[in-house]
């Protein structure tokens, strides 16, 4: 059984992130550049003179496939890594994942990995 | 300080031409020129080129205060205005600007098509052709300020047409009202505007207004509470980066428009550099005192601000008058382009307020500060502040109106008949798809990922290319 744990977090906390899951034997990732809002929500800027709202912050969205008893310690390894104690740091979920396959061999579940 | 050599800028192509060529020589092999002759040439040359590298200011200037989605097309309207420009400029707007015939009184001219006797080096003075090389330098920026204006919503094939008319017909009328010898400069106080702070400059920035009116706010502009919203430009260091190479180029715009090489060459480069750099600084501070935070691209507009308001004035008046006037275009270009912003005139850049508003505030600050005698004048001391009276400032006045009035009515007449006829604006479809694709069929910054597929991603077979392999 395999889980995927996605964690959103802030683009300044990826390198701790990143550094703090291959010390605990994490062996790849998947980061995407992304935008969005939770409690933390907007804010305001002017361009030009011009009021405009910044709706969606930018964030950064890591995402690791690990087997099913690791998810929970990978999830507090980022939580760990990525809090500063400030609101906006983000949030993780773990879900379950029903198939890996690593595309040069064929291999399969917790051997792709 | 006696400066009558300037005073006849554009003339001296054609009508110097005219009257002096018999005494010399006609073809080159027979003439041996002045060291000062080749000088002078070599001078206004280079700093034509300079003029012409401001084409890349503009063209960075305009793209980073724009989307991503939009790039290509304002790059493809700044092209097309240095080159299509050129060609009309050569073809039909030399001659109605310096042509031998003066036609309706000082107000039209026409030297046929073509440029008369570019092909000669006789005379003294300029050759036609540097005064040509470095008129079509200027024509080129008049038509790119409008670009900016109209960006993100006008479609390409009208835009092209307007860079012919204003590069073939409206600047060059321009023109021949002024340093073409017409009515303007057959006043009894001459106008003043050495280096173009509204022949150039405000040429662009009336026909830019019109453009921007009569086209419309961009979809997303303003809220459904009438507020005007920001549309955050794609990239600011092409902005600065642009600005910064404007900045350069000036220095040919102002030195060069003494058509000369002498001592004051330097002292107006000197002007243009602290103008431009009271410019910025004061029109930081404004803009950071007023909305809190110091707008980069408005910084880059209070540099161009104080450029364009020391271009006119740049050789009547003292050093440190045109710290103050560079400053307080500075100021200025900031409220204007929240003035525009309120009365729902959209313009991405700011190049109403920085070419036209500012334009004209460098244009009638000679009546104020004028002390040297110098580009038309023909007497000292001529400002108001200096004893002159308010002759100077009156003609100013009349000049800055008459052009305001001849540019905003015919660029407002074309761009009204290419509204009725080709169309002006591009569909809301388009509009919120790009320019980029819609207009000329690819996007401005594509992603390697995507299009450097061999063959595309519905391409043929798959080879692979050597960075899949590793």
């Amino acid at each position: 059984m395999l889980s995927l744990v996605t964690a959103v977090i802030k683009p300044f906390a990826v390198d701790a992130v990143k550094d703090a899951l291959k010390g605990a034997g994490v062996t790849g990732l998947t980061l995407t550049e992304v935008k969005g809002f939770g409690r933390q929500g907007g804010h305001t800027e002017t361009y030009r003179g011009a009021e405009y709202a910044v709706d969606f912050v930018p964030k950064v969205k890591v995402e690791i496939v690990v087997p099913l008893e690791d998810a929970e310690s990978v999830a507090n390894v980022i939580r760990q890594a990525a809090s500063s104690g400030k609101i906006g740091d983000g949030k993780i979920w773990i879900t379950s994942v029903d198939r890996v396959i690593r595309i040069r061999t064929g291999e399969m579940g917790a051997d792709a990995i | 300080m006696r400066r009558k050599l300037l005073a006849v800028p554009a003339i001296s192509g054609a009508a110097v031409l005219a009257t002096a060529a018999p005494a010399f020589a006609q073809g080159t092999e027979d003439v041996a020129f002045a060291p000062q002759q080749l000088l002078d040439n070599i001078w206004i040359f280079i700093a034509g080129i300079l003029v012409f590298f401001m084409q890349a200011g503009f063209a960075l200037v305009e793209a980073g205060l724009t989307r991503a989605k939009n790039v290509g097309n304002i790059m493809m309207k700044n092209l097309m205005d240095c080159s299509a420009g050129v060609l009309a400029f050569f073809l039909v707007g030399y001659g109605i600007a310096f042509g031998s015939d003066e036609l309706l009184g000082g107000w039209f001219g026409w030297g046929g098509l073509g440029v008369d006797g570019i092909d000669s080096a006789a005379g003294d003075g300029l050759f036609t052709a540097t005064t040509f090389f470095f008129q079509a330098a200027f024509a080129a920026t008049a038509a790119t300020i409008v670009s900016g204006a109209m960006a993100e919503r006008t479609k390409f094939k009208s835009y092209f047409v307007y860079s012919l008319v204003i590069t073939a017909l409206i600047y060059p009328i321009v023109l021949r009202w002024t340093w073409g010898g017409g009515w303007l400069a057959q006043r009894e106080f001459p106008f003043s505007d050495f280096a173009g702070s509204t022949i150039v400059h405000g040429t662009g920035g009336w026909a830019a207004l019109m453009g921007a009116i009569i086209l419309g706010p961009r979809i997303g502009k303003y809220g459904a509470d009438g507020k005007p919203r920001a549309i955050p430009g794609h990239n600011i260091a092409f902005v600065v980066l642009g600005a910064m190479i404007l900045f350069i180029g000036w220095f040919g715009f102002n030195p060069g428009s003494e058509l000369a090489v002498d001592e004051f060459v330097m002292q107006i480069g000197v002007k243009t550099l602290l103008a431009g750099a009271a410019g910025a600084v004061v029109g930081m501070i404004v803009n950071w005192v007023w909305d809190g935070k110091p707008d980069v691209s408005m910084a880059a507009n209070g540099l161009l601000a104080g450029l364009v308001a020391i271009t006119a004035p740049v050789g009547t008046v003292t050093t440190p008058v045109s710290v103050l006037i560079g400053a307080v275009g500075g100021a200025l270009v900031i409220a204007s382009v929240k003035f525009f912003d309120r009365i729902r005139v959209d313009d991405p850049v700011g190049a109403i307020s920085v070419h036209g508003v500012v334009g004209a505030w460098g244009t009638l600050s000679i009546g104020l500060f004028a002390k040297w005698d110098d580009a038309f004048l023909g007497r000292e001391d001529a400002g108001l502040f200096y004893g002159g009276g308010i002759d100077q400032l009156t003609t100013q006045v009349i000049f800055v109106v008459a052009h305001f009035v001849f540019v905003t009515v015919a660029a407002g007449l074309l761009f009204l008949a290419l509204k009725k006829t080709i169309g002006l604006r591009v569909t809301p479809e388009e509009e919120m798809a790009g320019l980029d694709v819609e207009e000329h069929g690819v996007t401005g910054y594509n992603a390697d990922s995507v299009s450097g597929v061999p063959g595309g991603l519905t391409g043929v077979a798959a080879t692979p290319t050597p960075s899949m392999t590793v």
